[in-house]
C-alpha cells in the first residue's frame, strides 16, 4: 500500500513539475487537455461503470460547463475556482435533466437517448454560439473581428502554469469521486449496477442514487469544460461535435471503464496520440479504425480495459522471464568459491 | 402476521395470481406449486417489485402496497432471490451491510449487527472476502445473512437452495430453521424440495396457475389429494 502511495506521488511529481521542463509548449498543451478529458472520461466512467448507465451525451454536457464558464468568466471577475465550481453546478442541473430518462431507460436505449438530446444541445450550440465578450445573455458579438480570448487564472496565466491549474483541479476531481465510490453511493451503485431488484431490496433508493451519480459526473464534467474554456481561449461549437461521445466511451471502455487509471488512459488516448500522430505527419483519422479494434479487443478479452490488463501482462511477463532467467545453464565452472 | 385478501395480477392476458386470500401466522410459512403457478409473483408483489391489479396485503397491521419498495426493506422485510444476487464487487461484510445503513443505528452498532449476522449463518469465510470470489453455497449465505441482518419482521427466501449440493442444503436448511427463533421475523420460504420445506415450515400454501388450491399444516396439505394431483404427482 505503502508502495503504491509512493508511486502515485511519484508520478503525480513527475506529472505536476517534469512534463512543463521536459516537453514542447506543443506537449504541455495537449496535456492539459489530456488532464481535462480525463475528468469528463472519469464522470462518464461513473455513469456506465459504476452504475450501468450508457451516456452518449458527455461531450454535450462538456460544452455546457465550458459555454457556462465562459459566459462567467466574460461577465464577471470572480476567482477561477469560483467560476468552475459555478460550471459544474449549472452543469449538474443542465446534466441531470439530460439524464432523466436514466430512470426508466437502460442500455441502447439510453444510449440513443442521450445521443440525440447531446445532438439538439449541439444545435442550439451552432445557433446561439459560444461567448466572446459580448452584450445580453448570451454574450456573444457577431461582428467582432478580433474577440477578446477567455481569460485564465492569475495564478496561472502561462500555458504550463495552466498546464499545472488543470492537473490540480483534476486531482480534486478524481479524490471527490474517490470519495464516493469508497462510501455509501460506492456501494448502492455496485448495487444497482449488478441487480436493481437486489439493491431495491436491501432498502436503497434506486431513483436517488441513480440522480446522485448523474449529478456528480455532470458536475464534474462542468468544471472540466471550465478547464477547457482557459485552455482553449476561443471556443466554438464545431469543437464539440455530438458523435465525439462515441469515440469518448469507446476510450473510455478501452482504458478501464471500471478503473479511475482508466479515465486516465482513455483521456491519453483521445488527446494524446491524435496529437502524437499529428506531429508526426499521420493522419488522426486512422484512430477511429485503431479505436474500433481497441474496443473490439477490449469487449472480447478484456472488459475491465488496458488499465487493468497492462500491469496483469507485465506480471505475467515478469514471471516468464524468471522462470526463463531460473532455467538458464549455470556458466562452465560451476559458482565462484 | 400478514393478511393477503383478495390479491389478483395480470400481466396482459395472462393472471399471474387470481383473488389470493391468505393469512401468514408466526414462524416459517411455505409456499410451493408447480413453475409459473405465481409463488415468485407474489414475493415481488410483497417486495414492491409488481403493483397488483387489486388486492391488499397488510403486514403487521401496516397496509405494505402503499410503501415505496425501497422502504420496505427499511421497515423490515428482506428476500432472496431465485437466482443468486448477492454483489459481486463488494466484500461479504459491505453486501450483509449494505441492507443496514440506513437503520440509523451507529456505526458500531451496525458493524456488531453485520458481524453476527455473518457468524449466524455460518459462513466461513472472512467478511472481508470478495463475494465475486466465493462458491455458490457461500454466496447464497451471503444472501441469507443479508436478509437476517438486524431485526427484520418479515424475510422472504426465494428457492435458496436452488443448485445446491446436498451437504450445503442440509447446512442451509439448519440456519433457515433457525431463522424466526434468531430473529423474530416471520418467514415466508419458496422452494420446490419437499424435505427442505417440510424440515421448515410448520404451515405451507399451494399455488397453482395462480390460484390458492390448499393451505394449513404442512404436512396435512402435503397428503392433499389436491396438491398430489396439480404438484407433487401420483407415487
Amino acid at each position: 500500500m505503502r508502495i503504491r502511495a509512493a508511486v502515485i506521488v511519484a508520478l503525480l511529481a513527475f506529472v505536476l513539475f517534469g512534463i512543463p521542463q521536459l516537453f514542447s509548449l506543443y506537449y504541455v498543451d495537449t496535456m492539459t487537455e489530456v488532464a481535462v478529458y480525463s475528468i469528463v472520461a472519469l464522470g462518464l466512467g461513473v455513469l456506465v461503470g459504476r452504475v450501468g448507465l450508457v451516456s452518449l451525451g458527455q461531450v454535450a454536457v462538456l460544452a455546457i460547463g465550458a459555454w457556462s464558464a465562459a459566459r462567467l468568466l466574460f461577465a464577471t471577475t470572480q476567482p477561477y475556482p469560483v467560476v468552475l465550481i459555478e460550471a459544474g453546478l449549472i452543469t449538474m442541473v443542465a446534466g441531470v435533466v439530460i439524464g432523466l430518462p436514466a430512470l426508466r431507460l437502460r442500455g441502447l436505449y439510453l444510449a440513443l437517448i442521450t445521443l440525440m438530446l447531446a445532438g439538439a444541445i449541439t444545435i442550439v450550440l451552432d445557433t446561439i454560439n459560444f461567448p466572446n465578450g459580448g452584450r445580453g445573455f448570451l454574450g456573444y458579438n457577431g461582428s467582432a473581428i478580433t474577440p477578446p480570448a477567455i481569460r485564465l487564472p492569475s495564478i496561472a496565466a502561462s500555458d504550463k502554469a495552466y498546464f499545472q491549474y488543470s492537473v490540480v483541479v483534476a486531482i480534486v476531481m478524481f479524490l471527490l469521486v474517490f470519495a464516493h465510490i469508497r462510501t455509501r453511493p460506492g456501494r448502492a451503485w455496485a448495487a444497482i449496477r449488478q441487480s436493481e431488484p437486489a439493491a431495491l431490496a436491501t432498502g436503497i433508493n434506486v431513483t436517488l442514487y441513480k440522480l446522485w451519480a448523474l449529478a456528480l459526473a455532470s458536475f464534474i464534467t462542468g468544471v472540466a469544460g471550465g478547464l477547457l474554456a482557459g485552455a482553449s481561449h476561443y471556443l466554438y461549437s464545431i469543437d464539440f461535435p455530438a458523435q465525439n461521445s462515441i469515440i469518448l466511451l469507446g476510450v473510455v471502455l478501452m482504458g478501464g471503464v471500471y478503473s479511475m487509471w482508466g479515465a486516465v488512459v482513455a483521456a491519453l488516448l483521445y488527446q494524446f496520440l491524435p496529437a502524437l500522430l499529428q506531429n508526426w505527419g499521420v493522419s488522426a483519422d486512422w484512430l477511429t479504425i485503431l479505436f474500433g479494434l481497441g474496443v473490439l479487443q477490449v469487449l472480447t478479452t478484456a472488459p475491465a480495459g488496458l488499465a487493468d490488463q497492462v500491469p496483469k501482462d507485465l506480471a505475467r511477463l515478469g514471471r516468464l522471464l524468471r522462470r526463463r532467467l531460473a532455467r538458464a545453464p549455470a556458466p562452465a565452472g560451476g559458482d565462484p568459491p | 402476521m400478514i393478511e393477503v385478501a383478495g390479491l389478483t395480477v395480470r400481466f396482459g392476458g395472462v393472471t399471474s395470481l387470481d383473488d389470493m386470500s391468505l393469512t401468514f401466522e408466526q414462524g416459517t410459512c411455505g409456499l410451493i406449486g408447480p413453475n409459473g403457478a405465481g409463488k415468485t409473483t407474489f414475493l415481488n408483489v410483497l417486495s414492491g417489485f409488481i403493483r397488483p391489479a387489486s388486492g391488499t396485503v397488510r403486514a403487521f397491521g401496516v397496509d405494505l402496497m402503499s410503501m415505496a419498495h425501497y422502504r420496505r426493506a427499511r421497515w423490515g422485510l428482506r428476500r432472496t432471490f431465485q437466482t443468486e444476487q448477492a454483489i459481486e464487487e463488494l466484500s461479504v461484510f459491505d453486501n450483509v451491510a449494505l441492507v443496514h445503513e440506513h437503520s440509523g443505528l451507529g456505526r458500531a452498532a451496525r458493524r456488531q449487527a453485520v458481524l453476527e449476522a455473518i457468524g449466524f449463518v455460518g459462513l466461513d469465510t472472512g467478511p472481508d472476502a470478495k463475494v465475486g470470489t466465493l462458491g455458490a453455497g457461500q454466496r447464497r449465505l451471503v444472501e441469507v445473512a443479508r436478509a437476517v441482518v438486524g431485526r427484520p419482521r418479515l424475510v422472504l427466501l426465494d428457492e435458496p437452495a436452488a443448485g445446491l449440493p446436498d451437504e450445503e442444503t442440509r447446512h442451509l436448511s439448519e440456519v433457515l430453521r433457525s431463522i424466526p427463533e434468531h430473529t423474530g421475523a416471520l418467514v415466508i420460504l419458496v422452494d420446490h424440495d419437499m424435505s427442505l420445506v417440510s424440515a421448515c415450515c410448520r404451515t405451507t400454501a399451494v399455488l397453482d396457475f395462480g390460484k390458492l388450491i390448499a393451505s394449513g399444516p404442512t404436512a396435512a396439505v402435503l397428503r392433499d389429494d389436491d396438491v398430489i394431483r396439480a404438484y407433487l404427482g401420483v407415487a
